[in-house]
């Protein structure tokens, strides 16, 4: 590659851009220091704080001990690891056998099924309709009203059914003289080949349930059901803090209310910060693989 | 796009036959793959096409007693109802300007970010840079609510770096007329690093020959960057351009209905937050639907007017 000599601009326009991305840096990431040093701050202190945070103002884990001591944490948390271990399990199982069905070639019936499913991405029943349904199956107020509705994302089965089409068929031949039928094919050649994508869809489905709240809000009625981040939305945006606060003073308990906030948006986002950088190549992986697509 | 899947050979041998004869013998020869497409057909036609069946309820005063089926016809009431009340105007502004303020300056934010982080050459760096900002695409709605909330209140954060500044503290969620901002700047916070990885993309498969080539030619940076690099991103910036039109009147409820309140409806109910409302709160599930279905309907007219023109235009379009 030809050398590319630097002229005197380039040297300011580096310097300047190397700025801006610190400036983005810290942006992005100060909202969340503040979280965490205004979680681990004593109470009263950090209510008569003004300013910015660099480190506790006092310390105490005061708050975080309020936030475990609150019984809906844990209910939350346990409704949401099920809907998420479950979901993303019958999500992966019904999108990869609509993907192998729609990755078969040859087939008379597939042209028809294609334009029936793709259809699905441009129109939809809509909120009431949806919800009628939900309510005619005699699914309100049961964790599987969360489950079943979204259980095939056509994007995702269609980004599943072009890795299915790149494998070579001489595989699937093989296996099907050996006797396999099609159920034994997709899940002991096609899927083990596919890993990398099924890796990607398996993270999506389970970052949408783990974030999901708004299902959860129109279909369930019992508070011990509600996933985690419906709990967080009565905690952090409603200021629901009662269950959490022992003390007798209103001023007492006002001030703890507020870093309690902080603790719980902590305790409900550390385990998204933890396996994040370990997934996030994987997350890049599916958007190059949707653009690939489109 | 799904008749090329039937390969010549087959389609070319069968169309001798009687279209019976040749529909069971494809379905005998790939009955296990029929046995698998049942259920997932069955998914589709229970969870996505009853659904809209149940928009005929627009037209109808639905009873649920009577069912979707048994209830009457009233035929376009109310849509008429609709258009006659004072919020047909103020969700249809409001959802079109936080629209047009999204496409003003959320929609640019990733390609600038995108062309600037491209222009950063340690390439350790910029991968932290992009970890880091690929962050905040993962973090829950209501947690980024919720931060929203606290930092936009009266002692928040927002409030305490302003008032260094000399401006007046304010209950900044409570004041319809910083709603917008609030909405599209969080939004830009989210997502100007996730949204960049699409360009980012697009950017590296651009050939470095060209850049040499135009060096050689005497071409400077900003002449590089203007005649080699934008064109080699605008198909992409040209497919997202359209989706971003085809979506101008749909805003999603989530985020709103979590941030604004009674105060803030003027500026913050859009479509969506009414539908809700209507629909699951005042149980009005008629003309919720009826507010849903005119909404649709305009979303698919502008995705197809965006999608002509573009192709005409750039000879880039969806479909």
């Amino acid at each position: 590659m030809a050398v590319m000599k630097k002229t005197l601009g380039d040297y300011v326009f580096d310097i300047i851009n190397t700025i801006f991305m610190w400036f983005m840096i810290i942006i992005t990431l100060y909202p969340f220091i503040y979280v965490v040093m205004a979680s681990l701050s004593t109470p009263k202190l950090f209510l008569a704080h003004t300013g910015l945070l660099f480190k506790p103002v006092g310390f105490s884990l005061e708050s975080y001990e309020a936030v475990l001591r609150n019984p809906n944490i844990k209910i939350g948390y346990l409704n949401t690891l099920f809907v998420v271990i479950v979901g993303t399990f019958f999500n992966v199982i019904a999108t990869s056998i609509g993907a192998y069905v729609l990755s078969r070639k040859g087939l008379f019936w597939k042209g028809p099924l294609m334009v029936v499913i793709v259809i699905t991405m441009f129109v939809d029943g809509g909120l009431v309709p949806n919800y009628l349904l939900v309510q005619n199956l005699g699914l309100y107020n049961s964790r599987w009203a969360l489950i079943l509705p979204g259980l095939i994302s056509t994007y995702n089965m269609i980004v599943m059914r072009t890795a299915f089409q790149g494998i070579p068929e001489s595989l699937e031949e093989s296996a099907r003289i050996d006797g396999a039928n099609d159920w034994t094919i997709l899940f002991k050649v096609i899927i083990p080949l596919a890993i990398p994508t099924m890796a990607v869809i398996s993270l999506f489905y389970a970052v949408s349930h783990w974030n999901s709240w708004f299902s959860a809000m129109i279909y369930l009625k019992d508070k011990t059901k509600y996933p985690l981040q419906l709990i967080l939305r009565d905690i952090i945006v409603q200021s629901q803090v009662s269950d959490m606060t022992t003390m007798d003073s209103y001023m007492d308990r006002y001030a703890v209310s507020q870093t309690v906030k902080y603790a719980t948006i902590m305790v409900a986002t550390i385990p998204i910060l933890c396996v994040y950088p370990f997934l996030q190549k994987y997350f890049v992986k599916g958007v190059m693989i949707g653009a690939v697509k489109g | 796009m799904a008749a090329k899947s039937i390969t010549p050979s087959t389609a070319s041998k069968n169309r001798k036959k009687s279209i019976g004869a040749m529909l069971k013998r494809d379905f005998i020869k790939y009955k296990g793959i029929y046995a698998l497409a049942i259920p997932v057909l069955a998914y589709f036609i229970l969870f996505k096409y009853v659904p809209l069946y149940g928009i005929t309820i627009a037209f109808k005063n639905y009873v649920p007693t009577k069912g979707i089926f048994g209830s009457q016809w009233v035929g376009f009431e109310h849509f008429m109802r609709f258009f006659k009340s004072v919020y047909f105007k103020r969700t249809i502004c409001n959802t079109l300007l936080i629209s047009i303020y999204d496409v003003i300056f959320g929609f640019p934010a990733p390609i600038i970010f995108a062309l600037l982080l491209n222009e950063v050459k340690n390439s350790v760096f910029k991968r932290t840079i992009q970890t880091i900002t690929y962050l905040p695409h993962f973090i829950s709605t209501v947690v980024i609510a919720g931060m929203i909330i606290d930092f936009t209140s009266q002692n928040g954060l927002i409030n305490n770096i302003i008032s260094l500044f000399g401006f007046e503290r304010s209950d900044m969620l409570m004041r319809p007329e910083l709603f917008r901002t609030i909405h599209i700047g969080s939004g830009i916070w989210q997502g100007v690093g996730w949204g960049s990885i699409i360009y980012l993309s697009a950017l590296s498969s651009i050939d470095q020959e060209q850049y040499e080539a135009a060096y050689i030619d005497g071409a400077n940076r900003w002449q590089q960057a203007y005649s080699i690099t934008i064109p080699g991103i605008m198909p992409t910036i040209t497919i997202l351009f359209i989706l971003k039109i085809g979506g101008l009147m749909s805003v999603g409820s989530e985020k709103i209905l979590l941030l604004y309140s009674p105060v803030t409806y003027e500026t913050a109910d859009v479509i969506s937050t009414f539908i809700y409302r209507k629909g699951l709160l005042d149980m009005d599930y008629s003309f919720s639907t009826a507010v849903g279905l005119f909404n649709s309907v305009i979303n698919i007219i502008l995705l197809t007017i965006a999608n002509t023109l573009s192709r005409k235009v750039n000879e880039t379009s969806l479909w």
